[in-house]
């Protein structure tokens, strides 16, 4: 567990050294991603207590965004002021970028021996 | 009366341990809220929390500085959370490997989508520079998405703010866009999500698909290595 822990931490440190060293504008954690995936390969398969800790952070995800997000408070003014813009801007957008990438990698993946693959199923079980 | 309450207050608000614990609480009142709601997309629980939150702070009257001093910790633990993202790219990677070129297509795709609709539409509602230089990297995970706007000029905590309601919206709306352009593979669900909504769309891909998650989390890592490269030099050119 503690081990684990620390080649999470190591991962990323060593990410954010190698970032800082060279000037990349590429952010250590996705850098220690990179290297825990490099160090997975070598070792051709996950130690138990890594995937308990790592699937233990990836449970609680969305939590570790709530203080960046409580930062709304900050910029209420800016907010009000400029609230139209920016709600047209984020859902059109975010939607349009959805659909996009989708039917981009949708069109992409034929061919591949694909969609038959096991990982179709149903639309419907993604409101569970 | 009056005396010893706004004591325990001073008390507790120089503590990181009140901020903690509120962020505990609220969030698992976001939870338990998306769980009666049978973990509808529409009912989020990272809105909840920092709804609950930030009211609290405002009638309160305590500055977000004091708060984040104690919520901090919860916020470290994103960069651990990033690493750990390897772990289902692993167990997917047979998957990952044969889409290799549909994953490269859409990335480009999605990632200049993501910001040239963003900035393009809030620029025809004639908003302020700084507005439209923190939009740029809305679909980016929060902490690459404040250095980048940091480079084109904009507010890194406005675009904290900006990144995450723009993951609240694509884990509530993307489901349904999905179901509209009827895209059912899960590898092209997960990455668009993940392209367009980073952490927060793959937290909920995860809680509903493995293979969903594995590439939500790939196209967040690749989306925030693309527009931290790109962005800054095609800003350059239109700006």
């Amino acid at each position: 567990m503690l081990g684990a822990l620390t080649v999470i931490l190591s991962c990323q440190l060593i990410g954010e050294i190698l970032v800082a060293a060279s000037g990349a504008p590429v952010p250590g954690p996705v850098v220690g991603m990179v290297l825990l995936f490099a160090g997975l390969m070598v070792r051709g398969r996950i130690p138990d207590a890594l995937a308990r800790v790592g699937d233990a952070l990836l449970t609680n995800l969305a939590l570790l965004f709530v203080p960046a997000g409580v930062g709304v408070v900050l910029h209420l003014g800016l907010l009000g002021r400029e609230g139209l813009a920016i709600t047209v801007s984020l859902l059109v957008s975010t939607l349009v970028t959805i659909a996009v990438t989708a039917l981009v990698m949708r069109w992409s993946l034929r061919g591949d021996g694909g969609p038959t693959d096991v990982s179709v199923e149903p639309a419907k079980d993604e409101d569970r | 009366m009056e005396a010893p309450l706004a004591d325990v207050w001073v008390y507790l608000s120089a503590s990181p341990l009140a901020a903690l614990t509120f962020t505990l609480i609220a969030y698992q009142i976001g939870l338990a809220l998306a769980r009666r709601a049978r973990l509808h997309p529409l009912v989020n629980p990272v809105l909840i929390a920092v709804a609950l939150i930030a009211g609290l702070l405002i009638a309160t009257d305590t500055p977000y500085e004091t708060y984040f001093d104690g919520a901090q910790f919860v916020h470290f633990l994103l960069g651990p959370a990033t690493v750990a993202l390897a772990i289902p790219l692993y167990r997917q990677f047979d998957k990952v490997r044969r889409s290799a070129f549909a994953i490269l297509a859409s990335l480009l795709t999605g990632s200049v989508t993501a910001a040239a609709s963003a900035v393009g539409l809030a620029a025809l509602f004639e908003a302020a520079p700084e507005t439209l230089a923190s939009l740029a990297p809305k679909s980016v995970t929060a902490p690459v998405a404040m250095g980048i706007s940091d480079a084109l000029g904009g507010l890194p905590s406005l675009t904290a703010v900006l990144v995450i309601l723009t993951g609240i919206l694509g884990a509530a709306l993307g489901p349904l866009v999905l179901d509209l352009v009827r895209v059912r593979d899960w590898r092209a669900r997960g990455f668009a999500i993940g392209v367009a909504a980073h952490g927060i769309g793959t937290a909920r891909a995860l809680q509903v698909n493995e293979t969903a998650g594995a590439f939500s989390g790939l196209a967040m890592g690749l989306n925030a290595l693309a527009t931290a490269l790109l962005l800054p030099l095609l800003w350059r050119l239109v700006f």
